[in-house]
């Protein structure tokens, strides 16, 4: 073999693996480009009237999201009380009941839900629950909210109640004990930090959510009057106040953005802890 | 088993109806049965009922307009004039942005993250592009608006026409917000996904794949590109649909820098407007059951491309880690 064929080789070799190398640093540095502007840009415009104070009317400076941020807390609250069961349950029919067809199709679907872009789930829970009444409500950004937090639950549930061993829950039938009873008071809990840990992502994740509450919760400048009427939330005031021609909407923007993003990157720090210690015990 | 529970709720006098019941659910396998295989039924359920809601609801446009709906460039609601062919195009060319940017971008980092770095350094930057994939798209929309936007029309822009601008898709006036930007946008947001889902299916391809190729005096380079890659490839095609599917599907991000200006033009730099953006802007202003129906209409369209692709990425998924895939 030729000497310049093998340099050439090598040559090729060391360039396309320092390339590879250079791709996975610069996606990591744009996570920490993004940390930085918002912390830089947000940090600037963040202060306690944000988190106090109602949005001023146009033209007028100051004034903050307190609205918006509680907004979006009811909205979570909507959504983890619709979507969390039904993905609990799914998830535990499908690890521990399911036989094999149904499961398959059960999980197929599960996907292809998760898979649906958010705005057509916005649009699904306008036609439920918005039509029939005619007006916007914090209800139908829970549903929509609530659809999505289903799909992401049931798989990480399943998964984590299939990490269980079955050593485990042969002992609990060999001492008597139901399948039910085994699944409620052994495989549960042992499996416990991984399904909390797949709730709390899945809610992060809605958390962020913008698309499915354009036309369900809507938006709204006051405080909201309740379930059935229209509600903030924080990442539609972001978009609102981004797109809009005021300055000092921007700076408010900013700072939403980076109580969001802060919101969003602890609980997924969050929920890797409860993970690792989990693991741990 | 049965026996069992029942010897226990016989031992148990039933105190109260509620007692009784917590007792005969605790020892029940049929009605915890029951109400799981009622939840995960339930899915099915919201599924078809989505397709059901959307289908019943576009009702006016599909009669009115038919098939023409696809073929139509007009947008007009003082008219009452549909057509989606500005917003399919607007769709189908920020995600091929996207996918040119996202898949060399993925791959190589799939590439270092399963080849060369040491596992606990995989690990740990495999973690923080799991971060990056969780990081909302509002909040990539607002650094859209506010860095992308004007580096495409100070600095990236320019010198992209300097360099390309002889080809069509280069030329015209530039400015900041359309095509390029948008697809440069997603092309960020969708990486993470390909990344990890690569990652794993490279990964699963067996040790002596690699140690086979190294014997035969193969360099590393050309042990993954030839033998590993080729391995893993079904997983990873299956990889670009699931990203081919956010990105049609993205809504937030798009929206705050494509323009939103319907129109169909070979330069890259125009603006333009998404299926997801035209609904997200015009949706809670239609006026008239014929303007909702067009659009919910396009929310039917965009579903049934997510669902076809979805569908794909995972039977392609599924496949490769079958089909031998694993180290047996």
């Amino acid at each position: 073999m030729s000497e310049p064929r093998i340099m050439w080789r090598k040559a090729v070799n060391n360039v396309m693996l320092t390339l590879t190398g250079v791709a996975a640093f610069g996606v990591v540095c744009v996570l920490f480009l993004i940390l930085g502007y918002l912390i830089y840009n947000g940090g600037h415009s963040l202060n306690l009237n944000f988190f106090t104070q109602l949005p001023k009317p146009v033209g007028e400076t100051g004034g903050g999201m307190a609205n918006a941020i509680v907004g979006s807390l009811k909205l979570l609250l909507l959504a983890a009380v619709m979507g969390l069961p039904v993905g609990l349950l799914a998830g535990i029919y499908l690890a521990e009941f399911g036989g094999k067809t149904f499961s398959f199709i059960v999980r197929y679907v599960t996907d292809l839900l998760n898979g649906v872009p958010s705005i057509v789930i916005g649009i699904f829970a306008y036609a439920l629950v918005v039509l029939p009444v005619k007006h916007f409500s914090a209800l139908a950004g829970g549903v929509a909210l609530g659809i999505m937090v289903i799909p992401i639950t049931v798989r990480s549930t399943e998964e984590f109640l299939r990490g269980v061993p079955n050593s485990m829950r042969e002992a609990a039938m060999a001492l008597g004990a139901s399948k039910w009873k085994t699944i409620a008071t052994v495989v549960l809990p042992a499996a416990s930090g991984g399904i909390l840990t797949g709730m709390l992502l899945a809610l992060a994740r809605v958390a962020g959510e913008t698309a499915p509450l354009l036309f369900t919760a809507f938006g709204n400048r006051y405080w909201g009057q309740g379930w059935g009427q229209p509600i903030a939330s924080l990442p539609v005031m972001i978009y609102t106040y981004a797109i809009s021609p005021y300055d000092d909407w921007h700076r408010q923007a900013w700072a939403a953005g980076l109580v969001l993003l802060m919101l969003v990157l602890l609980s997924n720090l969050g929920a890797r802890f409860i993970l690792a210690r989990s693991k741990a015990v | 088993m049965s026996a069992a529970s029942t010897t226990i709720t016989h031992e148990v006098p039933p105190k109260s109806g509620l007692r009784a019941f917590v007792d005969r659910l605790k020892g029940g396998d049929e009605i915890a049965h029951l109400i799981t295989l009622i939840a995960a039924a339930g899915i099915i359920l919201i599924t078809s009922l989505l397709v059901l809601e959307l289908w019943r609801t576009s009702y006016l446009s599909r009669s009115k307009f038919g098939w023409m709906f696809f073929w139509t460039k007009v947008w007009d609601a003082n008219f009452d004039n549909f057509g989606a062919a500005t917003f399919i195009y607007g769709t189908l060319v920020t995600s091929a942005v996207a996918l040119a940017i996202a898949v060399p971008l993925g791959l190589a980092s799939a590439i270092f993250l399963s080849e060369l770095a040491p596992r606990r350094l995989s690990d740990i930057i495999s973690f923080l592009i799991d971060l990056l994939a969780a990081v909302p798209s509002v909040i990539y929309g607002l650094l859209g608006i506010f860095i992308v936007v004007p580096l495409m029309r100070t600095t990236l822009g320019p010198a992209l026409k300097h360099v390309l601008g002889f080809t069509p898709l280069f030329s015209g006036p530039n400015y900041g917000v359309g095509f390029l930007t948008a697809g440069i946008v997603l092309a960020i947001m969708v990486v993470p996904f390909i990344i990890s889902v690569s990652r794993e299916v490279l990964l699963s391809v067996p040790r002596e794949q690699r140690e086979a190729a190294l014997a035969m005096g193969a360099t590393r380079w050309e042990s993954t590109w030839q033998v590993v890659v080729p391995w893993a490839r079904t997983g990873i095609m299956g990889s670009v649909f699931l990203a081919l599917a956010r990105a049609l599907g993205e809504t937030m991000a798009v929206t705050m820098v494509i323009g939103n200006n319907p129109q169909i033009s070979a330069s890259l730099f125009a603006p333009g407007y998404t299926i997801a953006s035209v609904i997200a802007n015009e949706f809670t202003e239609a006026t008239g059951d014929l303007y909702l129906s067009a659009l919910i209409e396009l929310g039917l369209v965009l579903f049934l491309m997510t669902f076809i692709l979805n569908g794909l990425a995972r039977l392609l998924i599924v496949a490769t880690e079958r089909g031998g895939g694993r180290p047996a």
